[in-house]
């Protein structure tokens, strides 16, 4: 079930943009207006939602550290792992985001004969993981080209290097093919093994499937259903220009694909997507172990009912006098 | 363990397939040995616990107070707009899988809902039913459900079988830190009066008297004159243990295990002969007579309420600085929470060892020191002489707690003292060591008699471990600088590792420790012979601390 539904809601919104645009000829709904509307929400609820977690307190200063503290001047101590200052908390962050420096330790638990357990390393995850986001990223950039006239050099210098493999026409890119596997890898795995699918739920599968969807149906309109490529940049810089115009005859692969990504932009602030975003506010990862160098401050810190010295002495007063022990009061 | 049945080699035998029902559908089952008791009526109303009342875990009827559902949403609200950890945690999680098998309760359990992913689970799934869009619009297939006594019945198994080790959050990609999500967790349990006895007992006499075990000063200063007279019985000198005493340079605050339970007490011999040594111008304090703080596994208020002692003291003494003993979660809280919740210090100085002259600048806003930061600046500037060959008889492995590892990155200290003070120190393999240290497995609040099961479930990563150097080096002793890690050991080995004992650090460094004046050593701080195959000389005059039966009467 877990699998389904989302499988099922994926070939829905294909099925919405295909009837809605073949059959009922709302071409502009699908080209403008739901970009626009998804567009909105996704920056509108990626920004709403930064700022909601930016604005909560962080009351207290709770780094995990992965290395040795900064202590004696002849300890090395490790400003990476264990950032005692902000440049180091900055390079701890960057290793984070561009190469899930955490996600790299990974290894696997395994119990190998009787009260044996043996871990080994495990990289595979890591290696899905990073490969997917970077080749997303390059894919991303890529499709700048629709966005820009002249097209931004560096631009066209990727977009070359990325074709390099190129057999015939039209253009088979690497990032295309691989995404596509680092996808398929990430899904499998959750449906492979037994622990992965216990602890998946629908959001985890819909997230993956609609990505597969978007880079399929992107895959398919260059290479068998060809679009009309030029009409799809007029599309996209009329619409960054606020002057939309649907061109004619774009092709129904484009609509496709356009509505999924729609889908997924309108989704991806109500979504775990939000740890791209969130991974730079996590208190375990973005400050600095000085914690007994730089006194933090809780802002909702209030006062408590202790137990003073004083109410301590008169409880024991007797036995601290008999026992010798020095004392505040005699009485 | 009661229950000596089950022999380790069946207790091993872990499955990992989860159940074919979904982790929704499934109910808790509170298994003997696997849970612990919850806490009694009167420890709740000492410290003004919020709905308090006496029942059983296994009762059908917790006899949660009536509006105990508004309670826990209250509690969850206003939470999430207090903790940006929290809130993040349970929103950002993708549910990769990554910290699954890091957790030392799943290994040990094969219990999936022990993998941290899903122990969170149990929260988000109430937190998107309540506080998000997509778990109110789509229930149960956008992972929410509501809260029903069920869950709040998982919850409270579920978040008493975590030791806030944090070892998950070193491999999850974006630092989702258990602990914070079983702090919260618990804290919305106390709302509704249920916690646990192992956990409230020690909250409420440390609030009482100063210290877990509830000691009173009296017997407090007992217990440190008794430790000097063995002192003398080992060394034959007199070494002072002063209490109370204004105006001394340093402060000592010390897990109370350390004065009163086995093998802690060798710790304590070992601090008493270094400070001995030295001439250290520095007192105990009967009043702050626990560095521990079981407030940790309670709330943050109570980690407050509980901690306020030390800094309290400290000015009424009129000391300069504070040094901290031998105890991971103390560390923790000293580390992590003190200066915010009890500075600023401002009325100490910035610490400086007056032996060294070293400046402890990590120090500078805290102002206490962790001792093994201490004695290895003393060891570095030749100011101890020191004899490996008293501890020839131990073959060392490091057992790296969590907290100091985790939350400070104390690692290389306490490494050179012992290669300092021992000729043979081994260390266990590395997915197991410094950052990626496994929990004794009690840690937590967890370390309670009937929930053994669970203990020995959790601790065997890190016994297996231990197993290892044991088998390839002949490791016999595991040096550790944790009170909980010294009570959760000796049980913990002898079931899967015979033949391995548990020592603090700084026993190996009384042992090693040459001192002016002292008698020649006949026996090591345990009154055990120097060597494996020696005998203790008769007429010596030391003798081993009175079995913790003997202790029981303070345990109220």
């Amino acid at each position: 079930m877990n699998i389904v539904y989302p499988l099922l809601a994926v070939i829905a919104l294909t099925l919405i943009a295909w009837l809605g645009v073949w059959g009922l000829g709302l071409d502009s709904l699908f080209a403008i207006v739901i970009p626009y509307i998804a567009s909105a929400v996704f920056v509108i609820g990626l920004v709403y939602g930064v700022i909601k977690w930016a604005r909560l307190p962080v009351p207290f200063r709770i780094p995990t550290v992965c290395g040795q503290q900064k202590s004696l001047p002849w300890i090395k101590s490790n400003n990476l792992e264990n950032p005692s200052t902000t440049a180091g908390v900055i390079w701890r962050m960057v290793l984070e985001v561009l190469l899930f420096r955490s996600l790299f330790r990974n290894s696997r638990a395994e119990l190998a004969g009787p009260q044996k357990l043996v871990y080994s390393g495990n990289k595979y995850l890591w290696l899905g993981g990073l490969t997917f986001h970077w080749t997303l990223l390059i894919i991303l950039f890529r499709h700048l080209r629709f966005f820009t006239e002249p097209v931004f050099l560096p631009v066209n210098w990727v977009e070359e290097l990325d074709g390099i493999f190129q057999l015939a026409l039209p253009t088979l890119y690497i990032t295309d093919m691989v995404i596509l596997v680092a996808l398929s890898y990430l899904f499998l795995r959750r449906v492979v093994f037994a622990q992965m699918r216990y602890l998946s739920l629908p959001a985890d599968y819909f997230a993956l499937l609609l990505l597969l969807g978007v880079v399929i149906s992107g895959v398919l309109m260059r290479l068998f259903y060809k679009v009309d490529l030029v009409g799809v940049k007029e599309l996209a810089v009329s619409m960054l220009a606020f002057q939309p115009a649907v061109p004619d005859g774009v092709g129904l692969a484009f609509y496709i694909h356009l509505f999924l990504v729609s889908s997924l932009l309108a989704y991806f602030p109500f979504s775990k997507m939000m740890h791209a975003p969130g991974i730079l506010l996590s208190p375990t990862r973005n400050l600095r172990n000085d914690n007994r160098m730089r006194r933090h401050i809780n802002p909702w810190d209030y006062p408590v009912k202790v137990h003073t010295y004083e109410e301590w002495e008169d409880e024991f007063r007797d036995q601290m006098k008999k026992a010798g022990m020095p004392l505040e009061e005699e009485a | 363990m009661k229950d000596k049945k089950v022999t380790p080699e069946e207790l091993a035998k872990i499955g990992y397939t989860p159940p074919k029902k979904g982790w929704m559908d499934t109910d808790v089952e509170f298994r003997k040995g696997t849970y612990s008791y919850s806490a009694p009526l009167k420890n709740q109303e000492y410290l003004g616990l919020p709905n308090p009342r006496q029942w059983q875990v296994t009762d059908a009827d917790w006899k949660l107070p009536e509006n105990w559902k508004e309670i826990i949403l209250e509690g969850m609200k206003d939470r999430l707009d207090k903790y940006r950890s929290w809130r993040l945690f349970l929103d950002i999680c993708v549910r990769c899988g990554a910290c699954a098998d890091k957790c030392h309760y799943f290994i040990g359990s094969g219990d999936p809902k022990n993998m941290p992913v899903l122990r969170a689970e149990l929260l988000r799934s109430v937190y998107r039913k309540n506080f998000t869009l997509g778990g109110k619009i789509f229930g149960k297939l956008g992972g929410a459900r509501d809260l029903s006594e069920k869950v709040l019945k998982e919850w409270f198994y579920y978040f008493f079988q975590c030791s806030e080790c944090r070892r998950c959050s070193v491999f999850c990609p974006y630092g989702i830190d258990t602990c914070e999500i079983t702090m919260m967790g618990r804290e919305l349990l106390n709302l509704v009066g249920c916690t646990t006895e192992w956990i409230v007992g020690p909250a409420a006499n440390c609030f009482r008297t100063g210290n877990h075990l509830g000691v009173p000063p009296h017997a407090f200063k007992q217990s440190l004159e008794f430790a000097a007279d063995e002192v003398k019985g080992i060394t034959g000198l007199t070494v002072e243990a002063p209490i109370n005493r204004k105006g001394a340079e340093i402060l000592l605050v010390a897990p109370s295990a350390d004065y009163f339970a086995s093998p802690h007490w060798f710790t304590l011999l070992g601090y008493l002969m270094l400070f001995h040594e030295i001439g250290l111008d520095y007192t105990w304090s009967a009043y702050a007579s626990e560095g521990g703080n079981f407030g940790l596994f309670h709330s943050d208020e109570m980690v407050k309420r509980l901690n306020a002692k030390i800094y309290a003291e400290a000015k009424r003494l009129g000391v300069k600085w504070i040094l901290g003993g031998e105890c991971g979660h103390m560390w923790r809280v000293i580390h992590q929470y003190m200066d915010t919740v009890n500075g600023p210090a401002d009325f100490l100085e910035e610490p400086v060892s007056p032996i060294t002259g070293t400046k402890f600048e990590n120090a500078s806003s805290t102002r206490m020191v962790h001792i093994c930061e201490f004695t290895a600046d003393l060891i570095k500037n030749n100011k101890l002489k020191l004899d490996k060959s008293r501890n020839n008889k131990w073959k060392v492995t490091f057992h790296d707690s969590c907290n100091p590892a985790r939350a400070m990155g104390l690692l290389e200290e306490p490494r050179y003292i012992i290669n300092n003070v021992c000729n043979s120190f081994h260390e266990m393999p590395e997915n197991t060591t410094r950052e990626r240290t496994f929990c004794c497995g009690s840690g937590a609040g967890l370390g309670a008699d009937e929930n053994m099961e669970m203990r020995l479930r959790g601790g065997l990563p890190r016994a297996n471990a231990v197993k290892y150097v044991h088998e390839k080096h002949g490791v016999n002793v595991l040096a550790c600088i944790c009170a909980i890690d010294k009570a959760a050991f000796p049980p913990l080995l002898e079931y899967w590792v015979p033949g391995v004992e548990t020592a603090g650090v700084h026993e190996l460094v009384g042992n090693a420790l040459v001192m002016k004046g002292e008698t020649e050593r006949t026996t090591d701080l345990r009154c055990e012979p120097l060597t494996l195959e020696g005998e203790v000389p008769a007429g010596a005059v030391c003798e081993p601390p009175k079995d913790e039966e003997d202790r029981k009467d303070y345990w109220k």
